[in-house]
């Protein structure tokens, strides 16, 4: 792996050959908003919320490796907007009801609608229909929060190397699927695995709710993107 | 030709509410009702959620007590998870719950007696409706004003130390609690720079009881005689007969003292009062079963509290109780005024306790929730600020709750709102035509005695206005004020 040099936003980095935009900007002190991306996980690309600008086009900065000159737009007004549509986009398609869920506060999605000062969405609420899975013992899957991130559907596999969870259908259906036969014999330790992967409070492990005090949660004191921006 | 009265909006009444008049044709008041519209649909909203989520998802339901749902909730699935009731949590899980519950029932005082009642007693029924507010009292009683903002931000501070927020938080679990109290958050309240320290709030607190108690000397017709009917009363009291608002069993008393029911585990609830529904309210009616849909009626809150305890166990708030039980001869009190004398006490005997349990060395205790076997159904009750409020669940066998029952306070005090509303208005609608601006207040007057938390009973968000109407007797409306 080689030194590359790149720009973000005009600041000059160093970066190595064969990390994404994601990781080169993290690795110099620069956020850049993701959700569907989750380190060590191969990329998916599936949210966008990641996109930056690269020579007048748009990206996705988690799947996009870097390469040497590289000018970089991240924090533009435009892409900055671009960004804070898709969070929106995602509360309006889904039933989110941050008051009364669990994962508020450990929640990537909630964070990030804070993060872009989100008040109320530009687009119309479409209150689809979702089902609530909760028959298997250890884990409980609303979907109504669900953002086909596919965190899950990559990082939960059994140790014989079926998958737990799975996407069902395809374009606006999108479901995430879970074998119940399988969930139910995950260890406790993979199944709080499965919530914690899960960016928001979509995968739920049973009888743990709201255990984590207000003031102490993931996002309480410490906003997203601090953890990099901060240093 | 008989008319018909409807008062609505109460103000100074969080909530919604109507009152209707009914003259015959003589004249004379043949029939009032107070209508409140309460909306039933949470039962439904929680089913097919998770059962934890219930302390945090009923709560919503009203923005004036979510502390007494939060908590109700949490001991219904302490039961839920095999912790049991009462004592079955640590002493931490137990002691952190109280405080936070005692910090709901300060506060919720604080504000009803500063912002609620106190207007009513210092400018009188017939005051300048223009001052007869919490503004006026701003205006000509600043310190009065003063200390009911500070008791309820002291109380406030109590609930987010406990619960992680001031509404609307989270610290109640299943079996437990999830978080104790540091001894920097307990130095906070302890030794706080005045006014915001304990000993300050228990000063204060006293104060306010001679406040009431000073008045009383100089109004005692008005407020002995201002509404007086006889009822039951009901509340959960402590196994040895004590005052207590966290937890305890269901004793109820007669209109003479007599004791109706009497250390009754509050999980059979049900084999002792049924819920009937009449066509005219959309609340129901909580009855005693053994005394049946017509006589079972009964009274909850601060008076109902005073009246079934046999004492208060903290020495300040008891050295008053034994005053206020003198003054009826230790018979059961009547006279709808005297529950702000009974709130009053009530406030006293919270911040002693609140005092008490700071200085307890079990809130610094880590373990924090117990569990055991799981159960299927559950049940929860306590002393709201309000009166007695019931929260009952089951769930499937899939965690998800398939049936939820609440009677809240303010319904549990559904029929003695009626007769007290009743009452006033005989004394006062008999023979008149059209309504003032004094005889609505009375009216008022009465249903704020209740503190009713019209809120809590109808789920409405923010404050309804409420409207009175006088209606013949073909239902002609003669007459109507709305506030
Ligand atoms: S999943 Fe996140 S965004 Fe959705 S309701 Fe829960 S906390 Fe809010
Ligand atoms: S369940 Fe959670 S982790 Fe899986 S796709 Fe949905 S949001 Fe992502
Ligand atoms: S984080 Fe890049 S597409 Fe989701
Ligand atoms: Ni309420």
């Amino acid at each position: 792996m080689s030194d590359i040099k790149i720009t973000i936003d005009g600041k000059e980095c160093t970066a190595k050959s064969g990390q994404t935009i994601v990781e080169a900007a993290k690795a110099n002190g620069i956020y850049i908003p993701v959700l569907c991306h989750f380190d060590g996980l191969k990329p998916a690309g599936t949210c966008r919320i990641c996109t930056v600008k690269v020579g007048g086009r748009f990206m996705a900065g988690c799947t996009t490796p870097v390469a040497e000159g590289m000018r970089i737009d991240n924090m533009t007004p435009e892409i900055e907007d671009m960004r804070k549509q898709i969070i929106e986009m995602l509360f309006v398609e889904g039933n989110h009801m941050c008051p009364v869920c669990e994962k508020s506060g450990n929640c990537e999605l909630q964070a990030l609608a804070y993060r872009y000062k989100m008040m109320v969405p530009r687009f119309p609420f479409l209150w689809p229909k979702r089902e609530v899975v909760a028959n298997t013992p250890k884990l409980y899957l609303d979907k109504n929060r669900c953002v086909q991130c596919l965190r899950c559907v990559r990082e939960i596999i059994t140790t014989d190397g079926k998958n737990v969870f799975a996407v069902k259908e395809r374009g606006g259906k999108t479901t995430i699927n879970m074998d119940e036969k399988l969930a139910a014999g995950l260890s406790d330790d993979m199944a709080m695995r499965a919530m914690d992967i899960c960016p928001v409070g979509c995968i739920i492990r049973k009888e743990v709710g709201y255990k984590v005090p207000i003031g102490q949660r993931k996002f309480d004191s410490k906003p997203i993107g601090s953890e990099i921006e901060g240093r | 030709m008989g008319r018909k009265i409807t008062i609505e909006p109460v103000t100074r009444v969080e909530g919604h509410g109507k009152v209707t008049i009914q003259l015959d044709d003589a004249g004379n008041v043949a029939q009032s009702r107070l209508h409140i519209v309460e909306f039933r649909g949470f039962e439904r909203f929680v089913q097919g959620r998770p059962y934890w989520e219930a302390p945090v998802l009923v709560q919503r339901l009203c923005g004036i007590c979510p502390v007494s749902h939060h908590l109700a909730a949490a001991k219904a699935l302490d039961v839920i998870v095999g912790a049991g009731t009462g004592d079955g949590l640590t002493p931490v899980g137990e002691k952190m719950r109280r405080l936070m519950h005692y910090g709901q029932m300060f506060q919720s005082h604080a504000l009803h007696f500063f912002h609620l009642a106190s207007p009513d007693l210092l400018f009188g029924a017939d005051g300048d409706p223009a001052i007869r507010n919490v503004i006026g009292v701003a205006l000509e009683h600043k310190d009065l004003a003063v200390q009911g903002v500070m008791m309820r931000k002291f109380g406030q501070e109590i609930i987010r130390a406990t619960a992680g927020k001031k509404i609307h938080g989270t610290g109640g679990i299943p079996g437990g609690i999830n978080k104790n109290l540091s001894i920097a958050e307990r130095d906070e309240f302890l030794k706080g720079a005045d006014p915001l320290n304990i000993d300050k709030m228990i000063e204060w607190s006293q104060a306010a009881v001679d406040f009431f108690k000073g008045y009383h000397a100089q109004n005692k017709d008005y407020i002995d005689n201002f509404s007086v009917f006889p009822s039951s009363h009901l509340s959960l009291v402590r196994k040895d007969g004590a005052m207590d608002f966290y937890h305890g069993v269901i004793r109820c008393i007669d209109a003479d003292g007599n004791k109706l029911l009497d250390d009754i585990d509050y999980q059979d609830y049900y084999k002792h009062i049924g819920e009937e529904v009449k066509s005219w309210s959309y609340m129901k009616f909580p009855y005693l079963r053994k005394l049946g849909m017509e006589n079972g009626w009964y009274t909850v809150g601060p008076l109902a509290r005073c009246n079934t305890a046999d004492f208060i166990p903290t020495p300040l708030a008891q050295k008053e109780f034994e005053i206020f039980k003198a003054y009826t001869k230790g018979k059961p009190n009547h006279m709808s005024m005297h529950m702000h004398w009974a709130r009053l006490i009530e406030l006293l005997h919270s911040a002693e306790v609140i005092k008490d349990l700071l200085n307890d060395p079990d809130l610094q205790k880590d373990n924090l929730v117990v569990k055991g076997t799981k159960q299927k159904e559950g049940v929860g009750l306590l002393e709201a600020p309000r009166g007695t409020l019931f929260h009952h669940y089951r769930i499937n066998d899939n965690d998800q709750i398939e049936m939820a029952n609440l009677i809240v306070s303010t319904t549990n005090n559904n029929e003695p709102m009626n007769r007290g509303v009743n009452f006033v208005a005989k004394d006062i609608f008999t023979g008149k035509k059209e309504i003032t601006e004094g005889m609505m207040n009375r009216v008022e007057m009465v249903i704020r005695a209740y503190d009713p938390c019209l809120s809590c009973a109808t789920h409405a968000l923010g404050q309804m206005p409420l409207e009175l109407t006088l209606v013949d007797s073909n239902g002609k409306t003669i007459d109507q004020i709305r506030k």
